[in-house]
């Protein structure tokens, strides 16, 4: 099995789910219970908030440990437009952001919220100075992905903080689900107030993630109840999880100092050769981010490439998977305004830390074969 | 050329007579003890002064680390260079090129080595030419500079410095004896136990104990308070006293209206003996004037009756909000407010005696004999070393999870 999917999600870390089953067998105690069993639990909790801080490599601020990358969106988003729209009710936010946050925004705006969605380039890149044009006197937040998951092109997070520093009142906010464990960002001195990372792509499990969010900022929540992580996401702490995640985190940063420049090199390896293939473009900017490149084959649907490419135990996705169900057409590369036929026949190959040279090349192989073997269902 | 020093100047301390050498020792240890995970950096000390050779570490975070220490008075960032005119010239430029904003400067010039052939007064033009000549947008203003350059020509070499960074100010922890912080969990102790570091005082602390009225997170939260402390100076000792037999022997056999101060003349008289034990000349307590029932002035007299060695109270005069804003800053706040019963929440009489008074409350304590309780409690007390750089010894029993 050759697994190129690693943007939808990884296989998890044999450790993480080592963490996971002893935390569960010994730690299962409520956090909110007052006997000891309770307090031990809650120490746990508390020692992993610490260690998820440090690993992010702030010492400011707290983890708001969620169900996922979804769920931490939508708290950063509409937690923000709640606590301050008596402020403002304007935000800026990208067209190619995940559809965890497009959506967001969109219920916002049927509440009477006003969103700017800033224009990519032909690679998928914001540029900084547009954000900064977009600024109004009610903006309360700016929220921007650190790496495309469709194209993996990076954002420059740093350079856009910057531009948002004069501005203490405003959030940043950065979706860092794809970004984290694979680009770095030095967020002790860079303004981003609000950072979403999800458990399951960093080799954790489903269900767990978190929000990091820095002491000045204040949210409304999106559940009430019995006043956990601080009221702002209350229900019965997933210590199990949440500890996992943390195990997750420490994983994948020793896996990304150790294997950096394999993971790189391995991505620049399929790149070019990609592009030297005939009938394939190459979608995403050769900067990018290093585990995942974005192609399209014209006049291929993707969804019969994949399946081809399946039967012979190589499984790759078109665009995300979480937008897969609409139909093959990327709203991403849309906004790229790339031509049709390359919008409507993308398709992406996401690395692991783990994945070989090996493998690589009997998937390139693989899609040779399955180029010159199947039929185009349309022409170009 | 880079910022490669950071200068440390003393303040007060540089005063204190025959002391002197005794406090800058101690200043000494205390900054290599803080700064001992940023394993390149070297800490030397010379006459009224101390420097700390970065070598490669960050800057800033060393900086933000030296503002800690109790004992310095103010920090700057210092060029290092030779006695030479040239090498002067060159290091007055760069330190002149980090401040972005600046568009004046001025330059003071003082000259310890008189062997240097410039005095000071050739020297501020000689250096202000030099960056008048290379930096076309900048000018002199000796009245209001943007930045101050200040250029010392010392034996060991000259230092080139622009700002002034605030230092903790206080006295080195160690250099002025010990005291028995009386450490509840409230907000009001931790803050006190800073204010007696701050004053180069070493604390050593005393918690009661009163299992089951008050759970093992009671405790925690004293160690982790007692934690945010240590990152002031070194470890601090924590002596937990179990407490449970005399509180309930106080609530069984004496008026309820005396509970409360008879309590609290048991816990100043195990916290006297602790401190005879080991060595310290003092008890600090967090209380303040009129806050509650037993921080009346009858109060204190009658509870103070029992001791003879001073006891501090650096929060006497400060109101609440002082106090919390003081909390907030030492990061003690949160930890405080964490809702668990201590040992002075427990057992509290409907009616406490608001103005208690000696003679009375000798004639009721005396007619129950507790000596032997005391000494019980005395030789069960359990001790904790706490260091904040370390943090938290509960890690160990959970690294295996991380």
């Amino acid at each position: 099995m050759i697994y190129l999917d690693n943007s939808a999600t990884t296989q998890p870390f044999l450790g993480v789910l080592d963490t996971y089953t002893q935390t569960a067998e010994r730690f299962y105690a409520n956090p909110s219970s007052i006997h000891s069993l309770g307090g031990e639990a809650e120490r746990l909790l508390e020692a992993s908030r610490q260690r998820a801080l440090s690993l992010l490599g702030v010492e400011e601020g707290t983890f708001l440990f969620t169900s996922g990358g979804t769920e931490s969106n939508n708290l950063a988003i509409k937690g923000t437009a709640l606590m301050h729209m008596s402020r403002g009710k304007h935000m800026i936010t990208t067209k190619i952001e995940h559809p965890s946050v497009l959506e967001s925004f969109q219920a916002l705006e049927s509440f009477g919220f006003e969103i700017t969605y800033l224009d990519v380039d032909e690679y998928g890149r914001v540029k900084p100075e547009e954000v900064e044009q977009a600024l109004r006197e009610d903006t309360t937040l700016v929220s921007i992905m650190s790496v495309n998951n469709e194209l993996g092109t990076v954002q420059p997070i740093e350079k856009i903080a910057e531009v948002l520093r004069p501005y203490p009142k405003l959030y940043f906010h950065v979706d860092h689900i794809q970004g984290y464990g694979k680009i770095d960002i030095p967020f002790e001195k860079t303004k981003v107030d609000l950072c979403s990372i999800s458990g399951h792509k960093i080799h954790g499990l489903k269900g767990t993630g978190a929000l990091y969010k820095r002491d000045h900022v204040h949210l409304f929540p999106l559940h009430h109840g019995g006043g956990q992580e601080k009221d702002l996401r209350p229900g019965t702490e997933n210590l199990p999880g949440v500890v996992a995640f943390t195990k997750a985190m420490r994983m994948i940063e020793e896996t990304k100092t150790e294997k950096r420049f394999t993971l790189h090199e391995h991505r620049d390896y399929v790149y070019n050769e990609l592009e030297k293939m005939d009938g394939i473009t190459v979608n995403s900017p050769k900067d990018g981010a290093p585990h995942i490149v974005n192609f399209s084959m014209p006049g291929y649907k993707p969804e019969v490439v994949i399946h081809a490419l399946s039967e012979r135990d190589i499984y790759i996705s078109t665009k995300s998977a979480c937008s897969s169900r609409a139909p093959d057409k990327s709203a991403v590369l849309e906004a790229c305004r790339v031509k049709e036929e390359i919008a409507t026949s993308a398709l992406r190959v996401s690395l692991s830390y783990s994945t070989t040279m090996d493998e690589l090349q009997s998937f390139l192989e693989a899609l040779k074969e399955v180029r010159d073997s199947l039929i185009k269902t349309s022409e170009v | 050329m880079q910022f490669d020093h950071i200068l440390i100047r003393f303040g007060e301390m540089a005063l204190k007579g025959k002391n002197r050498k005794h406090f800058e020792r101690q200043l000494l240890e205390n900054v290599q003890y803080r700064l001992k995970h940023f394993k390149k950096v070297i800490v030397k000390k010379t006459r009224g002064r101390m420097y700390v050779l970065l070598n490669g570490e960050d800057p800033h975070k060393v900086m933000e680390a030296c503002q800690q220490v109790f004992g310095i008075y103010s920090l700057s960032f210092a060029i290092h260079t030779e006695n030479d005119l040239e090498s002067l010239k060159e290091a007055v430029l760069s330190a002149v090129s980090v401040e972005e904003n600046a568009k004046t400067f001025k330059i003071s010039a003082k000259r310890a080595d008189k062997s240097f052939p410039l005095n000071s007064k050739e020297l501020n033009p000689a250096l202000g030419g030099h960056i008048l000549k290379n930096k076309d947008e900048m000018s002199v203003d000796v009245h209001h500079p943007d930045v101050e350059l200040k250029v010392e020509i010392r034996h060991e070499g000259a230092y080139v410095t622009s700002k002034d960074y605030r230092g903790a100010g206080g006295l080195p922890i160690g250099s002025t004896g010990k005291s028995m912080i009386m450490l509840s969990g409230g907000i009001d102790s931790p803050v006190a136990g800073y204010l007696t570091m701050k004053r180069g005082v070493e604390i050593e602390a005393v918690h009661f104990h009163s299992p089951p009225y008050t759970s093992e997170r009671a405790k925690q939260k004293v160690l982790d308070l007692t934690r945010e402390l240590s990152k002031y100076g070194k470890r601090i000792k924590v002596h937990i006293v179990p407490f449970t037999e005399i509180q309930q022997k106080i609530h069984r056999d004496l008026p309820d209206s005396y509970g409360m101060t008879i309590m609290r003349r048991m816990m100043l008289r195990i916290t006297e003996r602790i401190a005879k034990r080991e060595g310290a000349l003092a008890i600090t307590t967090g209380e303040s004037l009129g806050q509650v029932a037993s921080q009346t002035m009858e109060s204190m007299n009658t509870i103070n009756e029992v001791t003879n060695y001073p006891v501090i109270r650096p929060l006497a005069t400060m109101d609440k909000l002082e106090i919390i804003d003081i909390a907030e800053k030492i990061n003690t706040y949160d930890i405080s407010i964490r809702p668990y019963e201590d040992c002075c929440t427990i057992f509290v009489p409907k009616e406490p005696k608001t103005k208690p008074n000696r003679e009375k409350t000798v004639a009721i304590e005396q007619s129950v004999d507790f000596s032997e309780d005391i000494e019980k409690a005395l030789a069960s007390i359990e001790t904790v070393q706490i260091d904040g750089e370390n943090s938290s010894e509960e890690k160990g029993s959970f690294s295996e999870l991380f």
